[in-house]
């Protein structure tokens, strides 16, 4: 079994997280932001495991590290969804750029 | 001692008078007030009364109190009740309650009836005081009060400015005098340590004159005769008394004619033997007595004003009474001044009674006033006869005394002096009874009426005493005054002399008919007299000059000083003061400009420039959440170029 070289890898997660921050700064829909943020946490995950496998270090740091973030993705996604849907009850909408009142 | 405490109540009987009436004569008492002054008088003249004859008898009441406790000094207030005293309350007393009664008719009407008695009782308090106190503290604060009296009631009428005038002058001139009392009063405790009476005599009779020389002990009596220059009015401080008619006319009866003036005299025979002690200030006391008792006579010869003659009278007889006692005739003196009191008082009080019945004061308004007024002018000329000089009034014998004492004692050129002045006093009282009594009428404005009995019977009690009191003086008891009081204090006395005698007479008798000659026979005569003796007649009626030479000489020196002291402060110090403010202001606004512009204005900037910051940072906050990430995006990555230094 040959190994996928880790620049490979590291250019596969890099591509991930820039199209989930591109992802995350232009939709509109705040359903889609969090999407975009899942990319970006799993793109990081990625990360985290190859560099586990590649460096001295033993593979479990970087693994309990992904679970970790995986975790507390799970969690930031029921919070943020919590947050739409008590938006879309008060104000009857889920886009982001129609809700900017948190200004000077 | 216990019956000798009821003198305590002479004074003070008056003066619980004064204390009703001023406080509640105005509203409640009115016209009664004058019973209250009265009956307090009466009061005092019951208890005094008996007093003087146990004096007259040999009796000496004295008794005092612990005032004031200075560190080891004590000063001892009360009473001394001696020959000398006793004469003179006798003399107040009587004089006193009499002038009162008469006042209470002849103020009838006024508005401030019950505030003239108040003044009234508090001078009868001061005034017996005065005459029974024992020491010198207290004799001067009786001294003051009387002053004090004698400025309110001189100006009782002070609606009217020549009064308020004369007040003023009267206290001031008085006070010139009392500034002089104080200083000789401090020097001889100074040299005696003593303010009592009884215990200078007591020193100085041993000989002792204290730890400083005898020069000392000359100079404080003189000083202490400058109070009685004062206020007997003797000459140069004389000028008061003549404006001080401006007062109410029992006022001059009372105060400025028998009592008052009196002190002087009496305070001069009070420390009698100081000046005995120190016999070179007799010269000075006799100098100015008979100056004065000159210079006022002739004066009097030639005053309109009914009370201005009066009161000229007065200084004269003053000067009379201070000559003797300057010439160590203590008794001499002291009975001029007693009899003096009775006569006077009556020729007030009938003066008084002449200008109530007829309105006016200027002698040659008046005449004819006899048939009209009869118990005025009999006993207005009673009192003239006692005060030229006719045997056997009391005037005669105390005047006698006088000029038996200054020739017998070798003071040839004060007898004739005086001689000469019995003479003009004699023709200038009867210049002014024969205009104002006989003839005929002169003004037909003038509707002269007789006064009512309240004040004629005071005049006819006046009388008695003008009459009688010149007897126990007199050869025919032997002196008795004399020798009573010089049982106190020694001092010389001399045999009677026909030939004294004989000169007071002609000078009175000749007085009185050059008088009559004159002013009933020849009314022409006083003119071309005037006439032909301008330059004297000019000095007489204008008083010597001497309130011109006062007003150029003193007065006017001491307003012109006034008015430049008052410059000087209002430029100067008031200058100075502003130009303080002024700069206190200035420095003010230059600190307030700070204030406002730097201090508040650095501030202000500081708000402003926030303000300015804000304006432009606050548009980061846009309220969209992606440009916050976006920005946060961009600043991680500056931070990551930063930080690898990829730049």
């Amino acid at each position: 079994m040959t190994l996928i070289p880790v620049e490979h890898v590291l250019i596969f997660s890099l591509l991930l997280f820039a199209i989930g921050l591109y992802g995350t700064l232009t939709r509109r829909n705040i359903i889609g932001i969090l999407i975009s943020i899942e990319l970006m946490l799993n793109a990081a995950n990625i990360n985290l495991v190859v560099f586990a496998k590649t460096t001295s270090l033993s593979p479990e740091t970087g693994q309990v590290f992904a679970v970790f973030v995986i975790a507390i993705a799970a969690v930031t996604v029921a919070v943020g969804l919590a947050i739409v849907l008590a938006l879309y009850r008060s104000r009857k909408t889920i886009f982001a750029d129609e809700v900017h009142l948190l200004k000077w | 001692m216990v019956t000798a405490d009821r003198i305590f109540l002479i004074p003070l009987l008056p003066f619980a008078a004064f204390v009703v009436n001023i406080l509640f004569g105005a509203r409640f008492l009115k016209h009664r007030a004058a019973w209250l002054s009265i009956l307090t008088s009466i009061a005092a003249c019951v208890i005094a009364l008996p007093v003087c004859f146990e004096v007259f008898g040999g009796a000496r009441f004295a008794n005092d109190f612990a005032w004031l406790r200075i560190n080891d000094g004590v000063l001892r207030f009360g009473y001394l009740v001696d020959p000398l005293s006793a004469s003179l309350l006798f003399m107040v007393v009587i004089v006193g309650t009499l002038i009162q009664i008469y006042a209470s008719g002849y103020m009838q009407g006024d508005p401030r009836y019950s505030r003239f008695f108040a003044y009234v009782s508090l001078f009868m308090s001061a005034m017996l005081t005065l005459v029974i106190s024992n020491n010198f503290i207290l004799f001067f604060m009786a001294w003051e009060i009387m002053g004090l009296c004698s400025y309110l009631l001189i100006g009782f009428y002070f609606q009217k400015e020549s009064a308020a005038k004369a007040c003023f002058k009267a206290f001031l001139t008085t006070r010139l005098g009392d500034v002089g009392f104080l200083i000789g009063v401090l020097m001889l405790f100074l040299a005696l340590g003593t303010f009592d009476f009884s215990e200078i005599n007591r020193a100085l009779a041993l000989g002792d004159h204290g730890a400083l020389p005898l020069s000392f002990l000359a100079t404080s009596a003189i000083f202490i005769f400058c109070g009685t220059i004062g206020k007997s009015a003797q000459f140069p401080l004389h000028v008061w008394l003549p404006d001080a008619m401006e007062g109410p006319t029992p006022v001059s009866a009372l105060i400025h004619a028998a009592t008052m003036v009196a002190a002087g005299v009496f305070l001069v025979a009070r420390s009698f033997t100081i000046f005995m002690a120190v016999p070179e200030t007799m010269p000075v006391v006799t100098t100015i007595g008979c100056i004065t008792a000159f210079m006022a006579a002739f004066i009097a010869l030639t005053q309109t004003d009914i009370k201005r003659i009066l009161a000229y009278s007065t200084i004269s007889q003053l000067g009379y009474m201070v000559t003797a006692l300057g010439m160590q005739g203590l008794g001499a003196g002291t009975f001029h001044l007693i009899t003096h009191a009775f006569f006077k008082a009556l020729l007030f009080l009938g003066a008084g009674s002449v200008i109530h019945g007829t309105h006016v004061q200027d002698i040659r308004q008046m005449g004819g006033l006899f048939k009209k007024m009869p118990h005025t002018a009999v006993t207005f000329i009673i009192a003239s006869l006692a005060l030229a000089g006719v045997p056997p009034l009391s005037g005669f014998w105390s005047k006698d005394e006088i000029l038996l004492t200054a020739f017998a004692s070798g003071h040839t050129l004060v007898f004739w002096i005086l001689l000469l002045t019995a003479f003009m006093t004699a023709f200038y009282m009867f210049r002014l009874v024969f205009i104002t009594f006989f003839g005929k009428a002169r003004d037909p404005h003038v509707h002269a009426h007789e006064s009512p009995a309240v004040m004629t019977l005071p005049l006819w009690g006046l009388v008695l005493g003008a009459v009688l009191l010149g007897i126990p003086g007199s050869p025919l008891m032997h002196h008795w005054f004399q020798q009573f009081l010089a049982h106190a204090i020694h001092h010389p006395e001399y045999h009677p002399s026909a030939f004294v005698m004989t000169c007071s007479v002609i000078a009175a008798v000749g007085g009185i008919t050059l008088a009559g000659i004159i002013y009933m026979k020849n009314t022409h005569w006083a003119e071309s007299i005037a006439k032909r003796f301008r330059p004297l007649y000019r000095l007489s009626f204008n008083k010597f000059y001497l309130d011109e030479i006062y007003s150029k000489f003193i007065i006017r020196p001491f307003t012109a000083l006034g008015e430049v002291l008052y410059r000087f402060d209002a430029k100067v110090i008031d200058g100075s003061v502003n130009g303080v403010g002024a700069g206190a202001m200035w420095l003010g606004a230059v600190k307030n400009w700070i204030d406002k512009y730097i201090v508040d204005g650095l501030v202000n900037f500081m708000g402003t420039l926030t303000c300015f910051l804000n304006s432009i940072v606050k548009r980061l906050q846009t309220g969209f959440v992606q440009n916050y990430l976006l920005i946060a995006f961009l600043g991680f990555l500056a931070f990551i170029i930063w930080e690898l230094k990829l730049v």
